[in-house]
């Protein structure tokens, strides 16, 4: 049985190009690999390899022919191997390199967009965990993470000096002497090398918690973070999912200038695969931490390192653990609703206060998960307050401050009697001055005055 | 060990496979079923098929964008991987991998992995997970000598090294990181020597003949499982067809190609050997027939296994968590 062979595309974007010119001639018998012809397009010559074997019997399309539509039949092979059609596979030399080759557009089913509710259910209240203690957000950490390595033989600890060292920050403290080397590993200087074999541990199973010293040096990192561990579950249609936890303190920490000033908050949270979480207090910090640790996806956990040696209560249960992708409303207020997260909720709660006493009542959300975004929580506190004003450290440009406002417009919109407002880190690398650096930051009086604004007093 | 004469004639039939797959792929490539990018394996076949012959199961494999070869080698069916390079449900990733990622936890197979170099360190976290859980397993990095520049290999090897992980570093030198010729990209002349600084031992093998990587393996594997640590083999191989489907390969001669292709190449030399040991025109020929139907039913199942339903397109982006 005879076999066409077909004019072959050279791009997926090819439709025609002109067959140049012709290797062979009837009666010539072929193999595969053999040059055949050549056929140019617009970019490039390539030379046209055979792939089945035979003898050429008929050439259809002579020589010189312009405008031959791809997939049209070229020339006729006897039976060598097998029947049917068989386009070539195109061979390249070409005059110029081909382009590369641009995304086309496709069109898509668009997710519709999160929707509330039109009438605010009224929620659970959140578990009440019984005693607390106060203890501080560092401690919290550490037992977050030896909590759940004792429950968890495959939950281990990862990064530069948390084992001997016992943590640059002293968040690791102890661990090593309770869980041996095998589990509590110093690493060399190498975020890339030794994220990247996290992940790969992940993909098997196991759960690595990955401490950054800070996230300033995740992005060493970053690609392992996104393209590795964020989109391995996507690209194997849900076979490989990468169980792994990457933690450290997250933003500005006091007079370290600009390399080590930064919040990467919208950076992660920008992702699809990645969950981003960012605790206040001591609560916070642990319940999330334990909540991190076990979930099946790629955890980004944004410390503050000015946190770490503060106190707050904290239940003592030995099974409090919090949900990722709830928010807390920290303070109840009517008039305002001031959205912060991380270091930023103490702010906004003493903005509160402050504007408690010019006879404001604001109501406080601390985020603890940026993503997912508790936006029901969000939007409920919107419907009875109408106001809102985003609080964070970080930059405004694409910053999670704009993610909200857009969001608070895309869901209640006719709720707003004024537009959103948002207070942040100014639009600057950090300065190194101490002068400078409280300026760069958000200050109290920022927030009052952003209150001010949007109930317009 | 040199290899026996039935996993000769497996290793014929392997390397018969992918040659024959790859074929098929580039001729889907040009009819328009296959997008993107598509990177074949042809000519390197012997590379992944001797080293796998050395494996046991649950020895892990990962490498970089050029997969095809090393997944049909570690056993995943060849319709699987067909439909996943015409973007349809039937493929290993339901279509939504593509050539460059596709993955099989049952076959160790963890990728496909686009970004030039990162399979490197996710290779040593599979070895990692060996050490950690103690199995005896070993784990495979493919990268190409392009990828062999990259910091984060020699991050990888140090950290390999210093944790003794059982991690065989195979460098497919095939000569060309895309267009740039090894000459032009490194200035080492022995990547095999690339592990040295860490103590990691390392060896150049003739990849073009699936003996010698076979002997290859079965030194690395051993060293590797006696928990001595990494090991690297720089496999001298060549790539017939372009970098990708749309390269048009100015940066070397079609004389150079046609040389390596008529007195190198590893499904022939394989041949020729079984053909000494008495194996006979016809006795190739049902193995011919055999791979031939395999290809031909996978490109059929590519063909009319259907798109992904748009559903797809919201699922697998987050484990729900149980």
């Amino acid at each position: 049985m005879g076999v066409e062979i077909l004019m072959p595309a050279l791009s997926p974007t090819m439709t025609e190009g002109k067959l140049a010119k012709w290797l062979k001639k009837e009666g010539d018998a072929v193999k595969s690999g053999d040059v055949i012809a050549e056929i140019e397009t617009d970019k490039a010559t390539m030379e046209v390899e055979a792939v089945d074997e035979g003898t050429i019997t008929k050439i259809v399309v002579p020589e010189g022919t312009e405008n031959v539509a791809v997939n049209s039949p070229i020339a006729e092979l006897d039976g060598g191997a097998g029947g049917g059609k068989a386009a070539p596979a195109p061979e390249a030399k070409a005059e110029a390199p081909a382009a590369p080759k641009g995304e086309d557009h496709a069109v898509v089913a668009a997710k519709p967009h999160p929707t509330i509710a039109a009438t605010p259910v009224s929620v659970a209240p959140e578990k009440d965990w019984g005693p607390t203690k106060s203890i501080t957000v560092r401690e919290a950490l550490r037992d977050a993470m030896a909590a759940e390595m004792r429950a968890d033989k495959d939950v281990f600890l990862m990064g530069e000096e948390v084992a001997q060292y016992q943590g640059a920050y002293k968040i690791s403290q102890g661990l090593l002497d309770e869980f041996g080397p095998k589990r509590v590993l110093d690493m060399p200087i190498t975020e890339h090398g030794f994220t990247g074999m996290a992940v790969g541990a992940a993909f098997t199973g196991l759960k690595p918690i990955v401490e950054f010293m800070t996230f300033n040096f995740s992005m060493q990192a970053i690609d392992q973070i996104i393209n590795s561990a964020a989109k391995t579950l996507y690209m194997s249609g849900g076979q490989l999912g990468c169980p792994i936890t990457f933690r450290g303190p997250n933003g500005a920490a006091s007079r370290v200038a600009a390399q080590h000033s930064q919040c990467y908050a919208s950076w992660y949270a920008h992702c699809p695969g990645l969950k981003v979480v960012a605790p206040w207090s001591a609560a916070d910090a642990k319940g999330l931490l334990r909540a991190a640790i076990r979930d099946p996806n790629p955890v980004i956990f944004l410390e503050n390192e000015i946190l770490y040696g503060h106190s707050f209560e904290c239940p003592t249960d030995e099974d409090f653990v919090l949900e990722i992708g709830k928010a807390k409303v920290e303070r109840e207020g009517t008039d305002v609703t001031i959205i912060a997260f991380s270091i930023m909720v103490g702010l906004a709660m003493q903005a509160a206060d402050k504007l408690a006493e010019q006879g404001i009542s604001a109501e406080v959300i601390n985020l603890r998960t940026i993503r997912p975004l508790d936006i029901e929580t969000i939007v409920r506190s919107v419907k009875k307050t109408n106001r809102v004003v985003t609080l964070e450290e970080g930059w405004p440009f694409a910053g999670i401050g704009s993610e909200l406002a857009m969001q608070v417009v895309e869901n209640c919109f006719d709720d707003l009697d004024a537009p959103p407002v948002r207070v942040h880190g100014l639009d600057i690398p950090m300065p190194y001055a101490a002068n400078l650096e409280k300026l760069a930051l958000p200050r109290l009086e920022q927030v009052v005055e952003a209150v001010h604004s949007v109930t317009y007093r | 060990m040199q290899m026996g004469h039935n996993a000769l004639l497996r290793a014929y039939r392997d390397m018969l496979l992918i040659r024959r797959f790859e074929e098929k792929a580039g001729q889907l490539y040009g009819m328009g079923l296959i997008g993107g990018f598509c990177h074949l394996y042809i000519g390197q076949e012997a590379v992944v098929v001797g080293m796998q012959a050395s494996l046991k199961p649950g020895d892990q494999v990962i490498t970089s964008y050029r997969d095809h070869g090393h997944m049909l080698a570690t056993g995943m069916e060849a319709r699987g991987v067909m439909a996943e390079l015409t973007g349809r449900i039937g493929g290993y990733s339901k279509g939504k991998g593509g050539s460059m990622h596709m993955f099989s936890r049952e076959k160790g197979f963890f990728g496909g992995h686009g970004i030039v170099g990162a399979q490197v360190s996710l290779g040593n976290g599979l070895a990692f997970a060996n050490m950690y859980r103690d199995n005896g397993q070993v784990a495979l990095a493919y990268f190409g000598e392009g990828a062999s520049n990259q910091g984060q290999v020699f991050e990888s090897l140090n950290l390999a090294a210093l944790f003794k992980l059982p991690c065989i570093f195979i460098i497919e030198n095939n000569k060309y990181g895309m267009g740039t010729s090894v000459e032009r990209a490194s200035a080492s002349r022995d990547l095999s020597k690339n592990g040295a600084p860490w103590g990691i031992p390392g060896e150049q093998v003739d990849g073009m003949d699936v003996q010698s990587v076979f002997e290859a393996a079965q030194r690395a594997v051993a060293h590797c499982r006696a928990g001595n640590g990494p090991y690297l083999l720089e496999m001298k191989t060549y790539r017939y067809r372009g970098h990708s489907m749309s390269d048009p390969a100015k940066y070397r001669t079609r004389e150079e190609v046609q040389k390596m292709r008529e007195q190198h190449d590893c499904i022939e030399t394989a041949r020729s050997q079984l053909m000494g040991q008495g194996v006979t025109e016809a006795d190739l020929k049902v193995i011919d027939d055999e791979v031939k139907a395999i290809v031909t039913d996978a490109a059929e199942f590519a063909q009319t296994s259907p798109e992904p339903d748009e559903s797809e397109l919201w699922t697998d982006i987050l484990v729900e968590a149980k």
